[in-house]
């Protein structure tokens, strides 16, 4: 199926509708996903590309992690005082990003925010894929991953009869992670059956018959299936919305409850919450505008949706930068001489480049967005996430290195510099996330077909009735097109 | 290996974990599975190849999944067939004995385990140790284990045996004319009777052979300076228990001299201020280079290494000595130092450094005398140094240099002793001693100048021999060893009974020797007694009536010019005898905290003005990339790295000894630059118009954490003496880290009765006096002797990952011209809310009821939360398996057995990825536990004594039961000037500080910032 013209070279129009473009039926929104998965060769070059170098990282990681094992963790630049680096820093920043997936998926679900629909799938993959790769550090940076692994479970009593120590943040990180994990991938997976059932009544290879009819569980779209499916569907919604404060919440505790000054303060929850919605945004943005263009899928991404999550980048920007003024207020209201000499060593302390950095990367260059102007530039908005990117990253280095290279004795002051292995650590989740993320594009549907076949159900339904523009309940529809497609 | 992944790869399901079991039983992977890491260790090092890696990679990866299972390895022990009499297994014994520090006596207990010693403590009734050491002494230990050490009779290169050597020395020796003449000895300080009796007996039988004496930084200086003071030499004992004022010109009495244990504790116990005090005493510091003794000081004066002879002019010239006017004006101070010292005649000592000119001694002793300090602060004795011409040690070398260049050595016996690297240069004493026809060394290790002699005898340890020696007191103790010796090693003792060819044991020698002297009682009693107690009671030198030869013409001093360069025994190594000793290597230089290296020490402003650093340079904690300037003073030059000490005299510098060696061992070779090579026999305490260049080269030194400012935070409280009298509490009402409950959030959980309290009978806290702490670091290396610390090699130390248990903290306050400084030890708090304990996610760290935070490194997964979260970062985790021996440096290995002998066994290795810190010794105070309640009673105050509180020299470091109100703990957290250290945090740490309080003159305008940073 041929794209749909926009009209020329110019830039593509602000349109309020979710579906662009005038000739959509249920066959072509169905034939432009699936062809992404059916049809190998759409593939462009370039995600041949993207993927070998993401492939080329994943060994790297691989090395990275086998040479960990085999030294210790003494292979990176941690040190006494610093005693969390990179690991710390890129888990926090993979969580982080993380966020924006089931933000997308549940909150935006119970809110009724349909246009959520075309980029939740991928959203939650990469949620996903990026709790996969923070998973990585916390038992890796540990000293002896091979107990860790179970001491920090609940599995621990059975075997050694001794719980873990309860009052430790480490041990709420463990069990909000894997809980975030798991009801994500429950989110995705139960979200993807629908599609999945398409697939496999849509495929001719009968392989591929066997294997999408095995994963759809038996799915055949009956009215009691989408009830059930809806109901479900709701109930993880409604377990993840929590779990979106939570997640956060919780890692930022790993700071906040310690008394070293940068992190013991009470702002962090929202500020991280925030924080994690705005670095998540900033990841779909990435991922969503190449895609879109790489594989013509600007009518189901529509400038409308880069909009909203670039408005979304922006208030949550403004959250985060408030968050860092507060910081440094509290650092001279406190009158707590560590924590003001904590907040002088951000400005002028040796890692002052990194300070003055984080506050461009996340106070001062989203600013731009408030232009609708350069919001709608693919361009700039891509530029600004991974500025926004980068920010988020030295967010969480502000925090753990600098404040933990000069807390309270000046005698134990110390500085911190990565290892190549902590780059090649580093590169490595980034590689893992790049092969996992690609794999997906190319053998999943990265848009929720059902939920825009229902989008566009709706909106032959609101250009019939003006009116009626919001419909009650997203899935509502998918009973009767279901009907009617039969 | 591919049958057990074969296997692995089978195993499915739930089958799995049985498996586990089952392929443990193969052989190939037990060998996996010794501990997480195979031992493949060295084929890492020496590279992987694809096949190597892809194996481990494999194997890392299942092992990760299934190292919770545990395999020990099932060895049998065969137990003693003939069980000892006196050894239960398990518990330690301890046996009396000395250590040698530049010929002079220490006398040490020795803890023995099965007949391996793992400890040496001071032996309380001995008068260099009071019971108490230092670093030097702690460290003998290690030299004994060391690897390195030379084990068997070497001729030419080549292996050989005592055999051979007797027989070809015998044939040598009937070479010689029948008077012996070309026959030279060459020791290094004697004090022992025996061997200076052995050596009488050759001189006797040889009367032509000749005994030289050379240590590069012993007291030749001193004894020529007695000699011409009172027209013999003598040696001098201070006694600063009664001193109220103290000069010293430039003597580092705190550290390197020796007797620095007995006068630091004396010192100590003069200015140790407790409620009620109404004096201290008080110390002048005049010196050319920072010691600690300098930081101690209530006023210091740093002055160029040229101008010290001019002061000490000055000064004698202001307490009544006729003297020859200083060649430079005097400062102003000199008045009001000599009016306080006339207010305390007969209480007060002058002090010259052991490296300083004659000239400064002849003057110190002329005021002293002057003073009327001689018989009550300052004692004269007789020269406790034998050999002959007595004492003149720098004369000895000069005529042994001479006799070899007129041809007149034949043999040449080298009784310990370094001259190749460390005689003064312009003897140049490897080409000389290269046209002796027969050279012999014997030696602990092989090193520079065993390279140039024919045969390399390896020599016994101090704790391996029988021998005897001097304290510095001249009470004089015998040596027995602690173990029969690891190699093939004999004493000097024994060498020079070789060469009189009679072949005595060393026990003969000793044994022989004391049966002669006349002990009182019978002998063989008298000589257990002795041995028991490690020394001959009442052996003390008695003072000697010595006259004072006034108008001595003194030979004058070098002429000022340029920019001076000190030499000084560096103060972890000292002149090169702990090169190769890895405590003492990481062990952190007192001021600087550098480890593994010397530098060109210089103050801020002489490096600006010779270009190395911006004008406006301020102290950074981290100079990893050091400058290396070029050092030019003659002929010769060395290369050194700079760095900038605050309170260093401007254009000079100061180049400790000890290192740039070449055959030191695998720690101590080719690292730091070689002072040596600069100093010559015309001036060995300093030189000058040295020419200093940028090399443009850049040097990484490894610091532990050395930042130099307290940061305007009250870390270490301090006052003076008048400050202290009106406001004894000033430590815990003017700080701003402990702040009054008034002002203070956590009052409440401060005051909050802790639940720890009265929970059991014991209530362990520890007491430090910031006030005596010198910062010699004598507790650093007990504990890492103590507590199986290991040693991380300088590359770690530079990442911050150094392992000691307990650290001393050095801050500076005010001008860097001449700050003053302030030592800290930190160990661990034991907080009883301690921040580290809630975080732990596995409790790891808990509190124990007697309020000991505990580490379980069984438990411990290493998250190193706890160290993030501890205010005070006493914390240490091993990111390298660094018990098994860390290659210190690249190409080494130390995972050798005979140094796994030093390990006390009390104390569990730590193995990779587990945090550790200190545990207040709870394995003492165990021991202590148990002998109480074998004999139903309770702890002893004083019963439990931790390894730092043992080894401090000024009883800085007090540890006991805080239920107990009558314990010495807690009586001295019952003075004024107690302090919790950051107690603001609430963390209500166990171990609290008195506060720093100095006496300067109020006479003298301080240099330093008088109100709080």
């Amino acid at each position: 199926m041929a794209d749909i013209d926009y009209g020329g070279d110019g830039p593509e129009p602000l349109n309020d509708a979710l579906i662009t473009g005038n000739n959509n039926t249920y066959k072509s929104i169905e034939n432009q996903i699936t062809r992404l998965i059916f049809n190998q060769r759409t593939h462009p070059k370039s995600w041949l590309f993207v993927f070998v170098v993401g492939f080329l990282l994943l060994n790297l990681l691989m090395m990275a992690m086998t040479w960990l094992l085999y030294k210790g963790v003494g292979i990176w630049g941690i040190n006494i005082p610093c005693a969390w680096g990179f690991d710390i820093i890129n888990f926090v920043w993979w969580i982080g990003i993380g966020h924006a997936g089931t933000l997308i998926s549940a909150i935006l679900l119970l809110l009724r925010q349909q246009w959520r629909n075309s980029i939740n799938r991928f959203a939650e993959a990469m949620t996903l894929f990026a709790v996969a790769c923070a998973g990585i550090y916390p038992l890796f940076h540990t000293g002896r991953p091979w107990v860790a692994f179970y001491w920090l479970g609940p599995i621990g009593p059975n075997i050694l009869g001794l719980w873990p120590q309860f009052r430790s943040p480490l041990v709420w990180d463990v069990f909000a992670v894997s809980t975030y994990a798991s009801v994500s991938l429950l989110f995705w997976f139960v979200g993807l059956i629908p599609d999945l059932a398409t697939l496999r009544d849509k495929t001719e290879n009968k392989a591929l018959k066997v294997l999408f009819g095995m994963i759809s569980m038996g799915w055949r779209g009956s009215a009691r299936h989408w009830e059930r499916y809806e109901t479900a569907y709701l109930i993880l919604a409604g377990l993840s919305t929590p779990l979106v404060l939570s997640v956060h919440t919780i890692v930022s505790f790993d700071f906040a409850v310690g008394i070293v000054p940068g992190w013991h303060t009470t702002i962090f929850p929202p500020y991280f919450v925030a924080g994690a919605v705005y670095a998540g945004f900033a990841m779909v943005l990435t991922l969503a505008i190449p895609i879109r263009a790489w594989y013509g899928l600007k009518n189901q991404i529509t400038m409308r949706h880069l909009d909203w999550m670039a408005k979304v980048m922006l208030t949550t920007g403004l959250i985060v930068f408030y968050g860092y003024v507060m910081e440094v207020f509290y650092g001279w209201y406190s009158g707590n001489q560590f924590e003001w000499a904590m907040i002088l060593n951000r400005f002028k302390g040796p890692y002052a480049p990194f300070y003055w950095a984080l506050v461009f990367c996340n106070g001062i260059a989203p600013q731009i967005l408030w232009s609708p102007k350069l919001r709608r530039n693919l361009v700039v908005l891509f530029v600004v996430a991974q500025i926004v990117s980068i920010g988020m990253w030295l967010e969480r280095y502000i925090i753990i290195p600098v404040s933990l290279t000069r807390d309270f004795l000046p005698s134990s002051w110390g500085y911190y510099t990565p290892s190549v292995w902590d780059l090649g650590m580093y590169a490595g989740t980034i590689g893992l996330f790049i092969v996992l993320m690609f794999l997906f594009i190319r053998f999943m549907p990265i848009i929720n077909i059902f939920e825009m076949k229902d989008l566009l159900a709706r909106m032959h339904h609101a250009h019939h009735a003006e009116d009626d523009h919001t419909a009650t309940a997203p899935g509502s529809a998918h009973a009767a097109l279901a009907n009617a497609e039969e | 290996m591919a049958q057990v992944q074969a296997k692995l790869s089978g195993a499915r399901g739930k089958k799995y974990w049985r498996c586990l079991e089952e392929l443990a039983e193969t052989p190939e992977f037990m060998d996996f599975l010794v501990d997480e890491v195979p031992q493949q260790t060295r084929a890492i090092a020496t590279g992987l190849d694809r096949r190597q890696f892809l194996t481990l990679a494999g194997a890392s990866l299942a092992m990760a999944g299934m190292s919770g299972c545990r395999f020990l390895p099932d060895q049998k022990v065969v137990p003693y067939v003939s069980q000892p009499e006196d050894l239960t297994p398990g518990l330690p014994l301890t046996f009396a004995t000395s250590v040698l520090r530049g010929g002079y006596a220490t006398g040490v207990l020795g803890t023995s385990r099965e007949y391996r010693p793992v400890k040496l403590e001071g032996n309380p009734d001995h008068p260099a140790s009071f019971g108490a050491s230092d670093a030097y002494t702690q460290a003998e230990l290690l030299n004994l284990y060391d690897p390195d050490r030379s084990q068997s009779v070497v001729e030419d290169g080549k292996l050989s045996d005592w055999g051979r050597f007797n027989l070809a020395i015998a044939a040598q020796l009937a070479n010689l004319p029948a008077d012996g003449a070309g026959l030279r000895i060459l020791s290094t300080t004697v004090t022992s009777p025996s061997l200076n009796d052995q050596l009488v007996g050759l001189l006797k039988k040889y009367p032509a052979a000749r005994w030289h004496q050379y240590e590069p930084t012993g007291k030749s200086s001193s004894n020529v300076g007695t000699g011409l003071a009172f027209g013999e030499s003598v040696s001098v004992v201070y006694n600063f228990a009664k001193a109220d004022r103290i000069v010293s010109l430039d003597a580092d009495f705190l550290l390197t001299m020796v007797g620095s244990i007995k006068y630091a504790r004396d010192f100590a116990e003069k200015r140790r201020v407790h409620q009620g005090a109404q004096t201290m005493n008080r110390l002048y510091v005049v010196e050319s280079t920072p010691t600690i003794t300098g930081a101690m000081a209530d006023n210091q004066f740093p002055v160029k290494p040229s101008e010290v002879l001019s002061i000490a002019q000055h000064l004698a010239a202001a307490v009544g000595v006729a003297s020859a006017p200083g060649a430079q004006p005097a400062p102003d101070w000199i008045a009001a130092v000599a009016k306080d010292l006339a207010d305390h005649k007969g209480a007060s000592i002058i002090i010259p450094g052991d490296e300083q000119s004659p000239a400064i001694h002849y003057l110190a002793h002329a005021m002293n005398v002057a003073l009327g300090n001689v018989g009550t602060t300052v004692n004269y004795v007789d020269l406790l140094e034998y050999g002959d011409p007595k004492g003149d040690q720098l004369g000895s070398i000069k005529s042994l240099a001479d006799d070899v260049k007129a041809g007149a050595v034949k043999i040449l016996v080298l009784l310990g002793g370094n001259p190749v690297y460390d005689a003064p240069s312009d003897l140049d004493f490897k080409a000389l001693l290269k046209t002796v026809p027969l050279r012999i060394r014997l030696g602990l290790y092989e090193n520079e100048t065993s390279e140039y002699c024919h045969w390399h005898l390896p020599a016994t340890h101090d704790l391996e021999s029988w021998a005897d020696a001097h304290a510095l007191d001249g009470t004089t103790s015998i040596i027995q060893p602690l173990v029969s010796p690891l190699y093939d090693g004999k004493s000097a003792g024994e060498v020079v009974s070789i060469l009189r060819g009679d072949m005595l044991s060393g026990y003969e020698v000793v044994h022989r020797y004391w049966a002669d002297q006349g002990l009182p009682g019978n002998f063989e009693k008298t000589f257990q007694t002795i041995l028991h107690d490690g020394l001959i009671k009442d052996s003390a030198a008695k003072p000697k009536n010595v006259v004072f030869k006034p108008g001595v013409e003194l030979p004058a001093a070098p002429a000022a010019s340029g920019i001076e360069l000190v030499f000084r025994p560096d103060q972890t190594i000292l002149d090169g005898h702990f090169s190769n000793n890895g405590w003492m290597q990481e062990l952190p230089k007192q001021l600087t905290k550098i480890t593994w290296d010397n530098a060109a020490l210089m103050s801020p402003a002489t490096a600006a003005k010779l270009n190395l650093v911006p004008s406006d340079f301020l102290i950074e904690s981290d100079q990893k990339d050091a400058k290396v300037v070029e050092i030019k003073s003659g002929a010769a030059s060395v290369k050194a790295p700079v760095q900038i000490i605050p309170g260093h005299p401007d254009d000079s510098i100061t180049l400790n000894f000890g290192y740039g060696r070449s055959k030191a061992g695998q720690i101590g070779n080719e690292i730091g630059a070689n002072a040596y090579l600069l100093r010559t026999t015309s001036s060995p305490g300093y030189a000058t118009g040295v020419q200093v260049t940028d090399t443009g080269a850049t040097y990484p030194l490894s610091h532990t954490r050395a930042h130099y400012s307290m940061e305007k935070r009250d870390i270490v409280m301090e006052a003076t003496f008048e400050e202290w009298v009106k406001k004894p509490d000033f430590a815990k009402t003017e700080s701003t880290t402990n702040p009054p409950k008034d002002k203070n959030l956590y009052a409440e959980a401060q005051e909050r009765d802790h639940k720890y309290e009265g929970f059991g009978a014991y209530k362990w806290g520890m007491s430090i006096d910031n006030n005596v702490c010198i910062g010699c670091q004598a507790c650093v290396t007990a504990c890492q002797a103590e507590n199986n610390i290991p040693v991380v090699g300088k590359d770690q130390v530079s990442r911050g990952r150094e392992m000691h248990w307990i650290r001393i903290d050095r801050y500076y306050k005010g001008d860097l011209k001449n700050p003053q400084t302030f030592f800290e030890p930190v160990p661990c708090m034991h907080c009883e809310l301690a921040p580290c304990e809630p975080v732990c996610p596995v409790a790891a760290t808990t509190h124990s009821h007697e309020g000991l935070n505990q580490m379980i490194y069984n438990r411990c997964v290493g998250t190193k939360y706890c160290s993030d979260n501890c205010p005070y970062k006493v914390r240490r985790f091993n990111f390298y398996k660094y018990s098994a021996g860390q290659p210190w440096r690249p190409g080494t290995n130390y995972d050798l057995p005979v140094l796994k002998l030093s390990a006390n066994p009390e104390v569990t290795i730590r193995g990779r990825g587990i945090m550790e810190k200190c545990t207040y010794c709870v394995q003492r105070i165990d021991a202590a536990r148990q002998t109480a309640k074998v004999e139903e009673r309770e702890i002893r105050d004083g019963e439990v004594v931790t390894a730092c509180q043992q080894a401090c020299p000024t009883n800085a470091i007090v540890f006991g039961n805080l239920s107990d109100k009558e314990s010495a703990v807690s009586k001295l957290k019952d003075q004024p000037h107690d302090y919790s250290l950051l107690g603001e945090l609430g963390t209500r740490p166990r171990t609290t500080y008195l506060a720093k309080i100095s006496n300067p003159n109020p006479d003298i305008r301080s240099q330093r910032g008088t109100e709080r940073e």
